[in-house]
């Protein structure tokens, strides 16, 4: 499943990174606890958060995170989206919550990390 | 062992509260690592060890120095903070335990795996901390480690 197609279940809106969106994760992480996400994430994930702080971001770039999904309707501030565009790190946000996001990619064959 | 060579060394400064700055020291770290050709799974547990290294005195401390040093084979890391320090270690390194703020928690931070994080992604963890004066921490990285 790519970016793109993530962007279409979820009617996600493209923050910054409409370039990347080919690519392709191999897995899913849903979380608010950003220690949770650098100690149980694999690479070459997607982050679906409601946080929206710049940390985020750092986060998912020490983490080698491919993307990250804002759920419930969150925007990250204008550093964040700066931040990401820098690092290359694409953003969407969908107004669908957290559950809600979660359960609609993994219905449609997205993974979790600690299955791989 | 001792003899090798220090392919590179960098010192960063890092200030206690700066939420803006906060990862920038990883970042560069990061940058260097891809740089110098380390695979990527490699340079993975060596920023995020990084990374909660540098937050812990985001979080905790008014000031830190942040020193690596990259070998041909490992990579070295020593961070040494003016701060509170850790009152009880054993206690610090229990997963869930924290004593960081709410404002700290609100931001995704503070859910006390930061220590036990620092262990998993590091070959080798030592903490030396003073209670009134600050912490060090120190980790190395051997590339071949099956970690």
């Amino acid at each position: 499943m790519t970016l793109r197609e993530i962007k279409e279940i979820l009617q996600a809106e493209v923050l910054t990174g409409e370039e990347f969106l080919d690519r392709e994760p191999s897995s899913a992480c849903g979380s608010d606890l950003l220690s949770d996400v650098l100690a149980f994430t694999k690479e070459n994930s997607v982050l679906l958060t409601g946080l929206t702080n710049s940390q985020v971001i750092r986060t998912a770039e020490m983490s080698d995170i491919i993307g990250v999904i804002f759920v419930r309707g969150k925007r990250p501030d204008n550093y964040a989206i700066e931040l990401a565009t820098i690092k290359k790190i694409p953003l969407l946000a969908t107004r669908l919550p957290m559950y809600e996001s979660c359960g609609r990619l993994y219905l449609r064959g997205l993974r979790g990390c600690s299955e791989l | 062992m001792n003899e090798d060579k220090v392919l590179m060394e960098i010192e960063r400064k890092i200030m206690g509260g700066d939420f803006q700055s906060a990862g920038d020291v990883s970042s560069e770290l990061k940058k260097v690592l891809q740089q110098v050709g380390f695979p990527p799974s490699f340079n993975r547990r060596v920023v995020i060890a990084a990374y909660e290294a540098e937050m812990n005195v985001v979080i905790h401390a008014y000031r830190g120095v942040f020193t690596t040093k990259i070998y041909e084979d490992r990579v070295h890391i020593e961070v040494n903070d003016q701060g509170p320090g850790i009152p009880d270690l054993e206690l610090a390194f229990q997963e869930g335990y924290s004593t960081a703020p709410p404002h700290i928690r609100e931001m995704g931070f503070g859910a006390g795996y930061g220590l036990s994080n620092m262990r998993r992604c590091s070959d080798k963890l030592e903490i030396d901390t003073r209670v009134g004066e600050g912490t060090k921490v120190i980790m190395d990285f051997f590339l071949n480690s099956d970690k």
